[in-house]
């Protein structure tokens, strides 16, 4: 490969953006330094959601609240969801991989609009500050991640009202992540590339964008209402003042089932690039993921009710809501055939990125049976509420978007940094989140059928033994981050020298040095029109030369 | 070594194309700021379609409270329907005549965009006016009543948005003075905020219809 270097004319004029790691402080605008920026708070506000996690699994260790009182359990739980939501999976998923990958994978320098982009990035740690210290100094608010009325009008209010401004900032931080991300897809492709050149991520985060952008007003919008409610009495959502509580379930999950897309599509999509290069072999069935994604997108904000069957809904919608949702598994389910079709027959390497990947497809199809299954309405009513639906959306979030992530990190790093993470310690640190994670969640779906109610501190004594192992799962979890840490700090500085393209890997990222230079390419960008190429043009690939092991080896 | 290396693995197609650069022939045609491409009326139209679905959700909430919430026995809310009959008349008014400005900055008429901006200010000013004076001769308060609370939720979340669109009007007024800040063909400035006008006066007709007409 031969690049002429044309004459370097930087945008950004040299000197006003600090060098070396102070970069990663400082209101850089560059895409990459943002994207680490963003996994690095994200991964941050992990640790904190999973000690919040530790605390009510050791409190569910017995049938009593004993470890902490009732309405701490509460504030715990709270904010538990809000940090783990808002502040770890939606950041990273959406904006570490997206700023990190999306320009290169269009072809340009940076994101659309580099300045909006800092500036998303940097609503982000006050609002999760705010959070975290509304704990120690008011009392963190308690009426879940969902912050129903009448509940969330009953209980403290300080704690609520921060909550309330912390999402708002988070949920700003969002939309103008999904404007620059629709921005620079639709309109920095570099000349000649198509979007259906596109490598499937840019799709994924097209269409969560489209969401971000449709839903997240709505619920900034319902949260100002409900701040009113608060602040000013007004009855909005309060019956006792007239007001109509079903209506901020709507306009809630008007987002948050779009949300729960927002959290995953990203994660379809960094899959859809890890396989094939683990897997040596093109992306099986490009069209028709597009257009799943696309009909996810719309499907997907058209279902909300199915979370709102037990709150008075009439006939007629939940038989609407109830074959919409249906009809999200016709593309989901496509995507899943895709993928298996992908691994079918190729030269699968067995590394810590594969097995995070595949562990992924086996637990999405396990949330996403459970999830159609809650659509039912006669079903649902028994097992809305209860751990049930703690199982399910576990499965998804976290068996599923929370395994990509550390996939993802896996087959990143070596770009990132320049070096490769230990696959041995990667590999034990599969082990014990797969063990721990199935441990701390399969039970729940017994425990909800059993009927063992969500969100209380205390539970009946029959139900001890399977909290007590869904605990021990999460003690594993807990322990499996260990492994992970020590090999990404370890590594980062005597880590084996990743070289540009550890994977021999065909999209734009891997065709530059690891890390990338500003402006990510020295010279001219490459043209990859075929980012899914692995054997398909005849003589290139020899996929009967080599196992799995050695075709992955060789890239060391 | 085996059957790939990165250059063997590169398919014929993966080629490398002249880079992505201002002045280079395809870029060509977009504007450029700073050397960068500028898609800033792009993001803008996106961030207006957020904008409007926050409407969208404030106009759903009230249209559903209107179907399965009656009003109270003995609350009181009536609206008077000329003093906003006026305002919507002269909110759309000012999208003419911020027409006409852009129109006249796009033949270099300079002096007369800043008239005609001038005048869209003075509109909705005075819509701004209308509507405090509207405020203070109901008959009910922010926390009377569910509809009452909607009511001046969504006129005072729309009244905010003509608050800063006049605000932008009168930047761009003062920034036209100095002498090439914008020209024919080169001006952000003013097409962002007319853009954003539009989007306010069309907010405002929906909200005239479902507050006012229904
Ligand atoms: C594959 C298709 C899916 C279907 C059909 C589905 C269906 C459902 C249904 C019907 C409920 C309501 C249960 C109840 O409260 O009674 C639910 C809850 C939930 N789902 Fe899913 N789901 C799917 C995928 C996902 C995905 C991909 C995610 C996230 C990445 C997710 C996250 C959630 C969450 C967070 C809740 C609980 C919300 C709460 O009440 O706090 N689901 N799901
Ligand atoms: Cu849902």
């Amino acid at each position: 490969m031969t690049i002429a270097f044309p004459p370097q004319t930087s945008s950004s004029p040299p000197g006003l953006q600090p060098e070396g790691w102070l970069r990663y402080l400082s209101f850089s605008l560059d895409h990459k330094v943002i994207g680490l920026q963003y996994m690095v708070a994200g991964f941050f506000f992990y640790l904190v959601g999973g000690a919040l996690a530790g605390m009510i699994r050791v409190e569910l260790v017995s049938p009593i609240s004993d470890f902490i009182s009732r309405e701490t359990y509460n504030e715990v739980l709270t904010l538990h969801g809000t940090v783990m939501i808002f502040l770890w999976i939606v950041p990273v998923v959406n904006g570490a991989f997206g700023n990190y990958l999306i320009p290169f994978y269009v072809g340009a320098r940076d994101m659309a609009f580099p300045r909006l982009n800092a500036v998303a990035f940097w609503l982000i740690p006050p609002a999760g500050f705010l959070l975290i210290a509304s704990y120690f100094i008011a009392g963190a608010a308690q009426s879940g991640w969902t912050a129903y009325p009448p509940l969330s009008l009953t209980t403290p209010a300080a704690g609520q009202v921060v909550w309330i401004l912390s999402v708002l900032l988070l949920g700003g931080s969002s939309i103008f992540g999904g404007i620059n991300f629709i921005a620079t897809v639709l309109k920095m492709r570099r000349p000649g590339l198509k979007l259906m050149q596109l490598p499937m991520y840019c799709w994924a985060m097209l269409g969560t964008s489209i969401l971000v952008v449709l839903s997240t007003p709505v619920l900034a919008g319902t949260l100002v209402l409900l701040s009113f409610d608060i602040i000013a009495h007004t009855g909005f959502f309060n019956p006792a003042l007239g007001g109509n509580a079903v209506v901020y379930q709507h306009l809630f999950w008007f987002y948050s089932h779009p949300a729960v897309y927002i959290m995953v599509l990203p994660a379809f999509g960094l899959v859809s690039e890890i396989l094939p290069v683990h897997a040596r072999k093109p992306l099986f069935g490009y069209t028709t993921m597009v257009y799943s994604i696309l009909g996810i997108v719309f499907l997907g904000l058209i279902v909300w009710a199915h979370h709102m069957f037990t709150s008075a809904t009439p006939p007629w919608m939940r038989l609407f809501f109830t074959i919409a949702t249906a009809f999200i598994a016709v593309p989901t389910g496509i995507k899943f055939f895709n993928w298996l079709a992908t691994l079918w027959g190729g030269k699968i390497a067995l590394n810590s990125a594969m097995l995070f990947s595949c562990a992924f497809i086996i637990h999405f199809v396990f949330g996403g049976i459970t999830g159609v299954a809650l659509a039912q309405v006669p079903f649902d009513i028994h097992v809305h509420d209860t751990y049930f639906v703690v199982g399910h959306f576990h499965y998804v979030v976290y068996g599923g978007t929370v395994f990509v992530i550390f996939g993802s990190i896996y087959h990143w790093f070596p770009k990132f940094t320049g070096r490769m993470l230990n696959e041995d310690l990667g590999r034990f640190h599969f082990l014990i989140t797969f063990i721990g994670f199935n441990l701390c969640f399969a039970p729940q779906h017994w425990l909800g059928l059993n009927g063992m109610p969500r969100r209380v501190a205390e539970y009946d004594p029959q139900f001890t033994l399977m909290n007590q192992i869904s605990s021990v799962g999460a003690l594993l979890m807990a322990v499996s981050t260990l492994p992970f840490l020590i090999n990404v700090f370890w590594s980062a500085f005597s880590g084996r020298v990743a070289g540009d393209n550890p994977w021999n890997a065909l999209t734009p990222e891997w065709l530059t040095s690891s890390p990338p230079p500003v402006e990510n390419w020295k010279g001219e960008a490459p043209l990859v029109q075929h980012p899914y190429g692995y054997g398909v043009t005849p003589g290139q690939i020899d996929l009967g030369a080599a196992t799995g092991r050695e075709i992955w080896s060789s890239g060391q | 070594m085996t059957a790939f290396s990165p250059s063997s693995d590169q398919s014929p197609s993966n080629t490398l194309a002249p880079p992505l650069r201002e002045g280079s022939a395809p870029m060509a045609q977009v504007a450029t700021e700073n050397g960068h491409p500028d898609h800033r009326m792009f993001g803008l139209a996106t961030f207006l379609v957020a904008d409007g679905m926050t409407f969208a959700g404030f106009f759903a909430a009230y249209l559903t409270f209107r179907a399965v919430n009656p009003l109270p026995a003995g609350a009181v809310y009536e609206l008077e329907l000329i003093l906003p009959t006026i305002n919507t008349v002269l909110l759309v008014l000012s999208s003419f005549t911020f027409h006409r400005a852009a129109k006249e900055l796009r033949h270099d008429q300079l002096g007369a965009c800043r008239l005609w901006l001038l005048i869209t200010a003075g509109l909705g000013l005075a819509f701004l006016g209308g509507q405090m004076v509207e405020y203070f001769s109901l008959p009910f308060g922010l926390t009377d009543n569910l509809y009452a609370s909607t009511f001046y939720a969504l006129t005072g979340f729309h009244g905010l948005h003509v608050s800063l669109g006049a605000l932008m009007i009168l930047i761009v007024w003062w920034q036209a003075r100095t002498p090439g800040r914008f020209t024919a063909d080169h001006h952000f400035g003013v097409e962002a905020a007319e853009l954003y006008w539009h989007f306010v006066d069309g907010i405002w007709l929906v909200l005239y219809g479902i507050l006012y007409l229904l």
